[in-house]
């Protein structure tokens, strides 16, 4: 590790990809993606070796030109930004295959598929920027930054209803950062400083601070999809090229959920309440029920797996009031590391499994021509791998064992018994019950014979495999969980603490 | 860790591995998938037994992981698992070789056997399970595993027959999700067999235990098919005759009763459940169950589906005689679990044989066919016999120990429902046996299947008779020292021995 | 109690913001929506500088400014994109609202 200071890394996660989408643009498409791909490899190293340094050495903070806070701007690198780093990076680059094989099948009517490039990696030094950023305003830019690189992927198709979807999504994108921005003024305006820690410090309580935590968080939940402000969502991601609708449906709608989960435990805890985190709570519980629901009515598969988002982010939600009582006074609650793992595994587990889900339906897509749920007959013997990736995935977005999305919901449901707050419980159960309906809705069908000789198109074998892989991940990060939770733990924000009187919020 | 305690993974790997490597062979590679299959099935006997020893001298067999945080993945062989993975090991190898048979020339081979191996490996998993969280790892594993096997044929009927399975289990799997965690919340994580964090819980939540207790047969009692939770067990014969044996007779709901077992004596133990006033409602319960699924099966006309209400039934011998304190009466209803499942197991393979060689499937359509499959309905005779309880079939055995158990409880009750219980199974096993044997045949046979010498091919009877010969031998040498009667008769007293 | 100046700016930058949250809402043209969202950022811009001036007997602080420069950048950018996307669906389509495809 003497080659690169471990302080050095946090910049180079945002450089590299920028630095890679300039020369993307540049060059002609069938370089594009070669550049495009050496560039994910580049970024995937850099993301591991952060990891790697916060495992060995905690966290890193990197003050940008040398200035510190509050002058400076300041990049840090903890175990929660960690591990969304890693998340996004392995499966940026899995879905960067798959989408190399997506374009070589494509016609390119409008001669745009080279754009997915410079955009993506643009994307990913967005999202990096925002889980790094220890700076109010910053995180303004970079979430503008992933917003409008977001909404100019989801548009690659050139066909109107992604434009519509498109649009419809851009303009909630600038509904939200708008709000959050406004949020952010008014912060400045009491404390006049913009670093996370700084503000931290100088924030207790009052009204100015709560009424620019609510801006920012409706301005947030607009972008993370939270229902009811999710209107923007199944059309934007259902109508996008395959390998965007999984950048957008498992990572995108991420970076916003991470923001909000950094200023409810680092930086507005004095201002949180028990009501706040209960109303969060039922959001997340409408969102579980709706959504699930709304996925079970469509007919077509795209939206199936798009109206699935909407109730998986529900889950991730109910993080908030399970970690919310100990802002009552009670400091530490046994609880809250399970609440929180629970929450942030759902994050993780939602991200392998969507994106394997919506990479399969991609390859279905192209195989059979539509995505009719109808027309998905008979593919677990066409696409025997297509199918079991997508059986992988569904596995884990219900909850069933051994899967990551088992130790999520494992999680959040012992929390919700420990800490008495068990009307989540049933919200739990239900969303699994209505998953496992719009999943096996799919396998059903694909297990049924197909009336007359079906013609498929051939699918490349790259797109397949990625699609396996995601979906094994989903599996994978279920059994292991070890790891991630040491990850997590590093500068946690509820440490067991020496005394039980103290706070355990740093 | 030294190599025992490897051995419990060995055993669940031993079906794991052969079914994933299917997975990556091409379809007409029959002569390699079924050298794996065999060869796998023939282990893992060979382990389990060689295990019983081990066991036997007084050696641990026990395997921990740590997931994560509090979750731990714990394998531990004790007598009760060893009941169970012999059961399942055996009969896994004898289904293979019927369904190597029975399948011949079918399309998606390599599917079936594949997920079927991983049927087999969950239920080993649920046999070796030692503490809840695992035991609910392998219970859900067994509900996704099951599921492509049911629809195996994708016609119309099967599709919706894997739908009703999966709202049952499915729902059944989330109810006991919830159990668990509950469960684990209020003691924290405990290996099977350790009550004693439950008893010094029960003075002050008295209403929680009796709650959750309710919760997790609610969870339970989907797959061991407990009346109201049975009604996606007829529906599920639709599926290949082999899975309709091994796993609707055997694996799968014998995983819900054991579960139960596990439930009463090894989560709660006996002595808290009883306090609680927790058992009486179950065995009332499960005599209900036993009645109900004996006069449903008298109106069925399909085979497969009196046998599959038959299996209704039977289970809840099960789930009653746990529920019932007494060493003799808990060694009746581990018995069971042994016994039913060979008789039962013989009487679907030979309904599968008279599907497959005659092409019949429905009771009124069975007369004289004993002429045409004499050993066939030979089996059959021989295990519907068990089944009512004949002296010396292995159904007596059972019934014996619960009923002496049950008076020696002071519950006589019980006497009447067995009594009740084997008028019925008379009553809708006799006519099929008179058909067969007695009536002269009535219809042209469509015969699919010949053999040179024998009335059906070889891999097709063989398995039939050796099942049902066992369930005659297991019966007749109950009292040697190696019957299941002897290890039922163990695990009983050890678990009375423990207060 | 006395009114500052600061504090008339901030009151409208308040009103302005929630009549064009409305507007984002409530328009049914494209060309209204992407304004509303215009002036959305320009009421947060407006509140920004007057934060800057709170207090004015000494001196103004640049950074909000700093901010408000950046803001109106990506400002622009963002309204570009919009335009042009709704320039393109009615060029594709004939449509300039979203009725009847929510």
């Amino acid at each position: 590790m003497n080659l690169i200071e471990p302080a050095q890394l946090p910049p180079s996660l945002i450089i590299v990809p920028i630095l890679g989408a300039l020369v993307c643009f540049i060059l002609p498409g069938p370089w594009s993606g070669r550049v495009g791909l050496l560039t994910s490899a580049l970024t995937v190293v850099a993301a591991g070796l952060s990891t790697w340094a916060v495992l060995a050495e905690g966290s890193q903070r990197h003050e940008l030109g040398g200035w510190a806070a509050p002058l400076g701007i300041n990049l840090y690198l903890d175990g929660l930004a960690a591990v969304f780093i890693a998340m996004v990076a392995i499966i940026g680059l899995l879905v960067g295959i798959y989408a190399r094989s997506f374009y070589a099948t494509e016609s390119d009517q409008h001669g745009t598929n080279a754009l997915y490039w410079p955009l993506w990696l643009t994307l990913w030094a967005g999202m990096n920027g925002l889980f790094l950023s220890a700076d109010l305003f910053n995180l303004y830019v970079v979430i503008e930054v992933v917003g409008l690189s977001a909404v100019a992927l989801a548009i690659l198709s050139g066909k109107p209803p992604a434009l519509l979807a498109g649009l419809r999504y851009l303009l909630a994108a600038i509904v939200g950062s708008m709000a959050y921005l406004m949020g952010v003024a008014l912060i400045y305006a009491e404390v006049g400083a913009l670093d996370l820690t700084v503000v931290a410090e100088a924030l207790d309580g009052g009204l100015v601070p709560r009424v620019a935590f609510g801006l920012m968080l409706a301005g947030l939940m607009v972008k993370t999809a939270l229902s009811p402000l999710h209107f923007w969502l199944p059309a934007a991601h259902s109508a996008a090229q395959p390998p965007v609708s999984a950048l957008l449906s498992a990572l995108v709608v991420k970076g916003t959920f991470y923001l909000i989960l950094r200023l409810w435990v680092d930086v507005f805890e004095g201002s949180i309440t028990y009501a706040m985190g209960q109303f969060l709570g039922a959001l997340g519980a409408i969102a579980v029920l709706w959504g699930s629901y709304q996925a079970i009515r469509q007919s077509r598969l795209k939206l199936v797996v798009a109206h699935s988002t909407v109730g998986q982010i529900g889950f991730m939600f109910l993080l908030f009031p399970l970690i919310t009582v100990a802002y009552e006074g009670w400091g530490y609650a046994p609880w809250l590391a399970a609440a929180w793992t629970g929450g942030i595994y759902q994050a993780l587990a939602h991200g392998f499994a969507k994106a394997a889900m919506f990479l399969a339906v991609g390859v279905y897509v192209l195989a059979v021509g539509n995505d009719e749920k109808d027309s998905m007959v008979d593919l677990v013997a066409r696409l025997p791998m297509t199918t079991f990736a997508l059986a992988l995935a569904g596995v884990s977005l219900i909850g069933l064992p051994p899967s990551g999305g088992f130790v999520a919901k494992w999680m959040l449901l012992k929390a919700a018994f420990s800490s008495g707050q068990w009307w989540w419980a049933p919200v739990i159960v239900l969303g699994s019950f209505l998953t496992a309906g719009y999943v096996f809705m799919i396998l059903r069908q694909a297990f049924a014979p197909a009336r007359e000789k079906l013609q498929l198109r051939p699918v490349p074998r790259a797109m397949e495999v990625t699609a396996l892989l995601l979906g094994v991940g989903s599996i994978l990060i279920g059994l292991r969980a070890e790891e991630v939770l040491l990850l997590l733990d590093v500068d946690a924000p509820f440490e067991e603490p020496v005394e039980p009187e103290e706070g355990g919020a740093p | 860790m030294n190599l025992n305690d490897w051995i419990p993974l060995i055993i669940v790997a031993t079906s794991l591995v052969p079914g994933v490597l299917i997975f990556f062979l091409h379809e007409n590679q029959t002569g390699v998938r079924t050298a794996l299959n065999l060869t796998g099935a023939v282990v893992k006997v060979l382990l389990v037994f060689a295990v019983y020893f081990g066991v036997q001298r007084g050696e641990t067999y026990t395997f921990r992981y740590e997931i994560g945080v509090d979750l731990e993945f714990l394998l531990h062989i004790d007598l009760l698992s060893l009941l169970f993975a012999t059961l399942s090991a055996i009969l896994w190898l004898v289904t293979t070789l019927y369904a190597i048979g029975y399948l011949e020339g079918s399309p998606y081979r390599r599917r079936f056997f594949g997920f079927f191996s991983i049927c087999v490996t969950a239920s080993t998993g649920i046999a070796l399970a030692g503490n809840a969280v695992t035991f609910f790892i392998f219970y859900e594993f067994l509900t996704l595993a099951t599921y492509p096997l049911v629809v195996h044929r994708g016609t119309e009927e099967a599709l919706q027959a894997g739908r009703t399975y999966l709202w049952y289990t499915i729902g059944g799997g989330t109810v006991l999700f919830v159990g668990v965690v509950w469960l684990f919340v209020l003691t924290g994580s405990v290996d099977f067999g350790d009550t004693e964090a439950l008893q010094a819980l029960a003075a002050e939540n008295e209403t929680q235990l009796v709650i959750l207790f309710w919760v997790l047969v609610a969870g339970l009692g989907v797959k061991a098919a407990l009346f109201p939770l049975h009604g996606w067990l007829p529906v599920a014969m639709v599926a290949p005759a082999p899975v309709s044996a091994l796993l609707h007779a055997v694996a799968v709901v014998k995983a819900g009763a054991f579960g139960l077992v596990r439930l009463v004596q090894d989560i709660y133990g006996v002595e808290l459940a009883e306090d609680l006033n927790l058992l009486t409602p179950l065995a009332v319960l499960a005599a209900f169950t036993i009645l109900y699924g004996s006069l449903r099966a008298l109106t069925q006309d399909d085979l497969k589906k009196r046998l599959a209400y038959s299996t209704v039934s039977q289970l809840s011998y099960i789930a009653m005689g746990v529920a019932i304190p007494g060493v003799t009466v808990a060694t009746g209803a581990l018995v069971h679990l042994v016994h039913q499942g060979l008789m039962k197991i013989t009487l679907f393979f030979c309904a599968g044989n008279i599907a497959e060689t005659l092409g019949l499937h429905k009771v009124s359509e069975l007369n004289g066919i004993g002429r045409r499959l004499p050993l066939t309905m030979g089996a059959f005779t021989l295990a519907a016999f068990g089944m009512i309880g004949l002296p010396p079939l292995a159904g007596f055995i059972s019934k014996w120990y619960l009923g002496i158990g049950g008076m020696e409880a002071g519950q006589s009750w019980i006497v009447v429902v067995l009594l009740a219980s084997s008028a019925l199974n008379a009553a809708y096993f006799l006519p099929v046996i008179h058909a067969a044997w007695f009536r002269s045949p009535d219809r042209e046979w469509k015969i699919k299947r010949t053999a040179r010498f024998l009335e059906t091919p070889w891999t097709l009877l063989l398995p039939a008779v050796a099942t049902a010969v066992t369930s005659l031998t297991v019966g007749v040498f109950a009292a040697t020292e190696w019957s299941p009667l002897e290890l039922a008769r163990q695990v009983a007293e050890s678990w009375y021995s423990r207060r | 109690m006395d009114i500052e100046p600061y504090q008339i700016y901030a009151v409208t930058a308040g009103l302005l913001f929630s009549l064009a949250l409305g507007g984002v809402f409530l328009c049914r043209h494209f060309f209204k929506k992407i304004i509303a969202a215009k002036i959305l950022g320009a009421a947060v811009f407006l509140l920004l500088v007057s934060v800057a001036r709170r207090d004015y007997e000494a001196f103004a602080d640049p950074v909000p400014h700093a901010m408000v420069i950046t803001g109106i950048v990506v400002a622009v950018s963002a309204a570009a994109f919009a335009l042009a996307l709704a320039r393109r669906i009615w060029r594709d389509t004939g449509r300039s609202n979203f009725d009847g495809d929510l």
